[in-house]
């Protein structure tokens, strides 16, 4: 998937995945999109609801060994 | 859609306690809340300049594991919980305490205190310092942190009365 910006928030434990997405989206403009990366298990929940009470739109959510990357369009 | 709004009463001035307040201020705050919180009694100790001040102690306390950060798995999974009368005679046992949670946390990628306070200040979480119980334990507004406010019980109703959620902790 095409993606605008990064954020690698591996080795980062609640809440600070969330906090440093909600700044990453911060620095994209209207519909572009923020890849993330995380190691946090609980992080997969976590970003559903964020984008839920904030309208960001998650796009897709995938796992593999242990690692979880999500992608999110800013509103 | 109007702005959700948070209000939290800190009351608590441990390392533990420290946590509560300050990761759910700034996640309310990275999602759009207003949020507020109210320090009074020990929960001072969260807006004191020096956070040094903050210890955690097993003592009198049976739910927290007492594990080594350190060493193979099997010395980790070690639990070291000691009759609290033997942890009160040993001098020195909670900031040895404090030094082995503090390791837990780096470890395990959580936020430290100082942290944590920083990203709620930077996302604007208003705090406001009981002004009573500042006169009350004879601090100064010096052994603060620079933007807090001082106010008591009205000032904290004033927004908590208008919020979606208010906790008390």
């Amino acid at each position: 998937m095409n993606f605008d910006k990064e954020l690698d928030a591996r080795g980062l434990n609640c809440p600070l995945p969330i906090l440093r997405a909600k700044k990453a989206l911060a620095e994209v403009t209207s519909g572009q999109v923020l890849k993330i990366l995380s190691t946090d298990p609980g992080s997969v929940k976590d970003f559903a609801a964020f984008a839920k009470q904030t309208g960001n739109e998650l796009l897709s959510t995938a796992e593999a060994g242990g690692e979880f990357t999500f992608f999110m369009k800013k509103k | 859609m109007d702005t959700k709004k948070m209000a939290i009463i800190a009351t608590k001035g441990t390392l533990d306690w420290a946590y509560p307040p300050f990761i759910l201020a700034s996640t309310a705050a990275a999602l759009g809340y207003e949020t507020q919180i109210f320090f009074t009694f020990y929960g001072l100790q969260l807006v004191r300049k020096d956070l040094s001040v903050l210890k955690v102690s097993p003592l009198g306390n049976p739910g927290m594991p007492m594990k080594m950060p350190f060493g193979p798995k099997w010395f980790k999974s070690i639990n070291w919980n000691m009759p609290n009368a033997i942890q009160a005679i040993i001098p020195g046992y909670e900031n040895v305490a404090t030094a082995l949670m503090k390791q837990t946390i780096a470890n395990n990628g959580v936020a430290t205190i100082p942290d944590l306070r920083e990203l709620c200040q930077e996302a604007e979480v208003k705090f406001i310092a009981c002004q009573m119980t500042v006169e009350l334990f004879g601090f100064e507004h010096s052994d603060f942190i620079d933007g807090l406010e001082y106010g008591g019980a009205a000032t904290f109703f004033e927004f908590a009365g208008e919020t979606d959620i208010c906790l008390f902790i």
